[in-house]
């Protein structure tokens, strides 16, 4: 099932054109990466998708009564609100005692309840926003470099995370990252974005794309590892490499 | 019962101060403590509009603040730096105010009462419009107010959950002019800021979450009015000034208290 459609999406802020004819769809179930340079739009994406950014051209059509998930970039709680962990996750809606019990469970935070948000560590702090997002059980998920911020460790255990989140609740799950490699081993789906769509397809498809190599300056043989022949016109690529 | 002009002012300051409570929490965590000082400044505009066309002054001090709000809110999203915006707002509609008042005849011995308020002549009929506005603001912002939390914390994550930030902030705009249009009997426009910021500031060190902020900011405003009323009776002094006093004085107390208990600070 579709969730969200977007039809020749264009921003542009002050004659500054960031993103344009952006044409993306994703589905239920579906994990879909987008993957960039600094400016190459990421952001703006999943703000307009949410409604935060105004497109000027084309148009975002999400499918009636979906639950949207959000994990912003960076989030700053301004000190002079006094805020717990606890409260925080009842935002906006009020969530039952045990849901936000196992939520915190599941996002390894369960003693951290009662703490005001200012005094948390940046990766406790992304745990939280992941784990408030997940509290409304989204029908889409959308991250915006979520795993900053995290140890090795703490990355691995959040696409762990991500995974199950897919199956239980069976969402489309966007997300920004800068690590490619983990990028092309959890997604199904990766768009190379810059400021237009460059190349889109399945991880081992965009991988091996001239446009997506081009991009990141991958000359050397950091991608190999990701690299699979099985069909001809995949091999014929070799040569850009 | 309502006859006893000390019983008539004791429930208009308790009325200001319920009503400012919540709004005033939203006006610190917002960083927008220029935005009331602004807004009640442009209030004495209203007070000289509503003098020249003989309107009841709540109504044009209600226009004004909500004009202000507006502009306020316009000019700041096509890129004026907001503290220069609201500086040059603030003091220029505070001084064509004054201006506009010195055009009216048989005013300017009021004009006391417009910047420092008059709480001891508080009518029955102030008192109904004190506590009508006062009723409304509590309505509006207790309607929206997970919504106006939601946006206060983060524009994104409320757009994410449905909720328009552009329209809670047209609510708090409207809400901070009605709180605005009240306040003026009691504590006068240019200490209305004041009755705003204050007792929120004098809450945050003993708030955990922002409901109990915005009961504890309710509580001092409260106390800090009667205890100021009672006090400006007895050492006769001007009620509104010294109720804003005893309030800055409770703040004194949470800052020490603060700072004996805790070590780190909260930037307020």
């Amino acid at each position: 099932m579709r969730v969200i459609t977007t039809n020749n999406l264009g921003v542009s802020f002050g004659g500054n054109t960031v993103l344009k004819d952006i044409n993306i769809h994703i589905d239920k179930g579906e994990i879909l990466s987008i993957v960039g340079p600094n400016g190459s739009g990421k952001s703006t994406l999943l703000r307009t998708l949410i409604g935060a950014v105004v497109p000027t051209s084309g148009s975002v059509k999400i499918a009636s009564k979906q639950i949207i998930g959000y994990v912003p970039q960076r989030l700053n709680i301004d000190e002079t609100m006094p805020m717990t962990v606890h409260r925080f996750l009842s935002l906006p809606k009020r969530q039952k005692q045990q849901d936000i019990d196992s939520a915190l469970q599941h996002a390894g935070l369960s003693d951290l309840g009662r703490q005001q948000l200012s005094t948390l560590s940046g990766g406790q702090f992304q745990r939280v926003l992941l784990a408030r997002a997940l509290i409304e059980k989204p029908d889409l998920l959308l991250l915006d470099e979520a795993t900053q911020g995290l140890d090795h460790s703490g990355s691995a255990d959040f696409y762990r995370q991500i995974e199950r989140v897919r199956q239980e609740l069976n969402c489309a799950i966007m997300l920004i990252s800068h690590e490619l490699h983990t990028v092309m081993r959890t997604s199904d789906r990766v768009i190379c974005l810059n400021r237009s769509i460059c190349c889109e397809g399945a991880p081992d498809v965009v991988s091996v794309a001239p446009e997506y190599r081009l991009l990141f300056g991958l000359d050397d043989d950091q991608m190999f590892a990701n690299y699979t022949h099985h069909d001809p016109e995949t091999s014929q690529q070799e040569s850009f490499v | 019962m309502l006859d006893d002009f000390i019983l008539r002012a004791a429930l208009a300051g308790l009325g200001v101060a319920i009503a400012a409570a919540p709004l005033g929490c939203f006006i610190i965590w917002r960083r927008m403590a220029f935005f009331g000082d602004a807004t009640a400044h442009a209030a004495i505009l209203g007070v000289a509009l509503s003098l020249t066309f003989y309107i009841p002054i709540f109504v044009g001090v209600l226009v004004v603040s909500l004009l202000m709000g507006i502009t306020v809110a316009t000019m700041s999203e096509r890129g004026y730096a907001m503290d220069t915006l609201l500086g040059v707002l603030s003091h220029s509609s505070l001084a064509f105010g004054l201006v506009a008042v010195s055009f009216l005849s048989g005013v300017r011995i009021d004009l006391m009462a417009y910047l420092f308020g008059d709480i001891l002549s508080v009518g029955k009929m102030d008192l109904g419009v004190i506590w009508g506005g006062a009723a409304l603001v509590l309505m509006l912002i207790g309607w929206r107010w997970s919504a106006l939390l939601m946006s206060t914390v983060n524009a994104e994550l409320a757009c994410a959950s449905g909720i328009s930030p552009k329209r809670e902030k047209i609510i708090l705009t409207l809400s901070l002019a009605i709180v605005v249009a009240v306040a003026i009997k009691v504590v006068g426009v240019l200490l209305i800021a004041a009755m705003l910021i204050i007792p929120a500031a004098a809450a945050r060190p003993f708030s955990r979450t922002p409901e109990i902020m915005a009961i504890i900011a309710a509580i001092i405003g409260c106390g800090g009015s009667l205890a100021g009323l009672k006090v400006s009776f007895v050492m006769d002094t001007p009620t509104g000034p010294t109720i804003v006093c005893i309030v800055a004085l409770l703040f004194g107390i949470s800052a020490f208290v603060q700072y004996i208990f805790r070590s780190k600070p909260v930037n307020i």
